[in-house]
């Protein structure tokens, strides 16, 4: 059984879809020699003209390919730190996204925003670590956060082939994930997956936190049956397969390494207990309000949602009702 | 009568002056809500470009962009519609008077964040000549834009990958109420020469003289050049937008907006064409504003029930608002 590491599974979709679809074309910062090392190889494979290097200029190649993308092309835009995100969100948002509201449906901007490496990499402080999904799922661009190899391949092919902007977080706590995968094949967007089922309660764990998740709960297996559900798209969110989990549980936790004020946990248990009596009030692992990571490791690490904490908001939320 | 370039570039400018006066009486009257960024006396800036592109060419425009859009062939009637936000608007009113978009005759749009629509276009051309197409584009700009660094950004994107994109600066005088002199250092042409285009300053004033800058500049882009620039020198009429028209703003001395309106695109252009000519095509373009109004006001208004339609092109549907 072949085994596949998370980067090479986003550098086959590349490469797949690339193949199949000569509308799709690959730009960003340092892509020609793969210094994320998820470009490998394309280059050669698919020449200069559909995998462009581009000048400094993020503002200016993601409304590029907004342009692009009006006129018939797919681009696919590497951002080489999940930081720039902020820098681009009023390419995203204000014209990508609005385009096809407020043209009254002239146009579609199938515009796929990768991101190798989001979250902390440890180390690498301020400007390079932060995670905001929430941001894009609050503004209702498409977002997924793939947790697998297979996932990352699955959802980056589907968020190509969407016709709408969809942002792909490769957290940089899954990349160096390898799995035996048999069946590579697209994952549809808006599709959760029980990734352990269990039967005294739900944690909704995103992204890299599945693993932490999935670890917890084999931890716990005797005192607490976790069920552990990855969303793995946060907008649109699951919201049949993640409400399916907690009626049988009854109780919810979630895992998330956004800002705490109006990140997607938030989101999240609000649609729950809106819809579905539970029997102990639901709990969140979040990062703290207004999240800045901290450069030593120490204190990266301390602002990160953690084993330790979900592991102890489990309990108090089994230990409530 | 013959329909000569003078007389097309006569209709073009006459046809956005009276769209203008006829929208001013149409906010006024309550039809257009949020009013709108009149584009009277630059009328000749959109009509001279627009008249050296062809039909399948790209255009962006700005917030002030009615000229823009009609100058580059969309029906008035549904423009106007638009502007009253009815359904048979270009956008089916989800647009309005700043986001006006007719893809059909290459507007993508008229975008209301200051300097952002030239980098959209630079990429929309770019992919239609990869595919094989022979476009070229032109987006429009105020003088205020130059200050925004993604139209910097955009120039130099442009110039690098040859992009054939005609970067038109409506330099009116002022960014609202701020003038050009207190904003922009260095010049405006200066700024794309240091990107290696070729710039040329025009009297924006006379459509023809517009015409003919655009057309040798669209030559050379066909022929296989890079952006070029174009800065016409025009002055705005009327109000920064029409809320001006009830709070007055002091910001340009009345015997310089005097001297200005002498200067009018509309009696330049028309003063070339003998007199029967003109008063057959300002008969005529009344003819189609009257149309384009009675067709406004009577098109129904969207019904609430569809205002998430079209949020998404891939067919998602959001979740509603209510509790």
């Amino acid at each position: 059984m072949p085994r596949l590491s998370y980067r090479r599974a986003l550098t086959r979709a590349l490469a797949d879809e690339m193949t199949r679809d000569g509308s799709v074309f690959l730009l960003g910062e340092d892509i020609r020699v793969a210094a994320a090392s998820v470009t490998t190889g394309l280059l050669k494979k698919f020449g200069p003209e559909r995998v462009l290097d581009t000048p400094l200029s993020e503002q200016a190649f993601t409304s590029f390919a907004t342009g692009a993308a009006l006129a018939g092309a797919r681009p696919v835009i590497e951002f080489q730190i999940p930081s720039l995100l902020f820098l681009v969100f009023e390419q995203i948002v204000n014209h990508a996204h609005k385009f096809p509201l407020m043209t009254g449906g002239q146009c579609a901007v199938p515009v796929t925003y990768l991101v190798p490496g989001s979250g902390s990499r440890t180390g690498w402080a301020g400007q390079h670590s932060d995670h905001p999904y929430s941001l894009f799922a609050h503004v209702g661009v498409t977002t997924v956060v793939p947790a697998t190899p297979a996932d990352a391949y699955g959802l980056l092919v589907s968020a190509i082939r969407c016709d709408d902007p969809v942002v792909v977080f490769a957290p940089a706590g899954a990349l160096d994930v390898r799995a035996d995968v048999t069946d590579l094949a697209p994952v549809p967007l808006g599709r959760g997956v029980v990734r352990r089922p269990g039967s005294d309660v739900t944690v909704v764990a995103v992204g890299h936190l599945v693993h932490d998740a999935l670890a917890v709960a084999g931890e716990l297996a005797g005192q607490v049956s976790v069920e552990v559900f990855d969303p793995r798209t946060l907008y649109p969110f699951d919201w049949d397969g993640l409400l399916d989990s907690v009626s049988r549980t009854g109780r919810l936790v979630v895992v998330d390494d956004s800002n705490r004020s109006c990140g997607i946990a938030g989101e999240i248990i609000a649609t729950v207990v809106e819809r579905v009596p539970l029997a102990a009030p639901p709990r969140r692992v979040t990062r703290p309000d207004g999240a800045v990571l901290p450069f030593a490791p120490a204190l990266d690490r301390a602002v990160q949602p953690g084993r330790d904490q979900l592991t102890a908001a489990i309990q108090l939320t089994c230990k409530d009702g | 009568m013959t329909d000569s370039d003078p007389v097309r570039l006569y209709r073009t400018v006459r046809l956005i002056r009276r769209f203008e006066e006829r929208a001013i009486e149409l906010v006024d009257a309550g039809e257009i809500v949020g009013g709108i960024h009149p584009y009277l006396g630059q009328e000749g800036v959109a009509a001279g470009v627009c008249a050296a592109l062809r039909p399948g060419d790209l255009v962006t425009g700005t917030h002030r962009g009615h000229g823009h859009v009609l100058a580059k062939g969309a029906d008035p009637a549904r423009m106007l519609a638009e502007l009253c936000g009815r359904v048979t608007g270009l956008n089916r009113g989800r647009g309005g008077s700043m986001h006006a978009a007719d893809f059909g005759v290459g507007v993508l749009g008229a975008n209301a964040i200051v300097g952002a629509a030239g980098a959209i276009l630079t990429g929309a051309v770019w992919a239609r000549r990869r595919r094989g197409d022979d476009v070229v584009g032109a987006t429009f700009f105020g003088d205020g834009a130059v200050n925004e660094g993604m139209l910097l950004e955009a120039f130099n994107l442009a110039a690098l990958w040859r992009v054939p994109v005609l970067f038109v600066c409506e330099n009116n005088g002022y960014a609202t109420t701020m003038p050009v002199d207190g904003a922009v250092a260095g010049t405006i042409a200066g700024r794309a020469a240091a990107f290696g285009m070729p710039t040329v300053t025009v009297d924006g004033q006379d459509p023809e003289t517009v015409r003919e800058a655009t057309a040798a500049a669209v030559a050379r882009m066909r022929a296989g050049g890079g952006p070029e620039l174009v800065e016409a020198r025009t002055y705005r009429f009327d109000a920064h937008h029409t809320f001006e028209h009830r709070v007055r703003l002091d910001y340009r001395p009345p015997e310089e907006v005097a001297a200005a309106r002498r200067r009018d695109p509309v009696l330049i252009q028309g003063d070339r064409l003998p007199a029967a000519d003109r008063a057959a095509v300002d008969a005529e373009v009344e003819a189609t504003l009257d149309a384009a109004v009675d067709f406004a006001l009577a098109s129904p208004a969207p019904d609430p029930a569809t205002a998430l339609d079209h949020l998404y092109a891939s067919g998602l549907t959001a979740r509603t608002g209510g509790g």
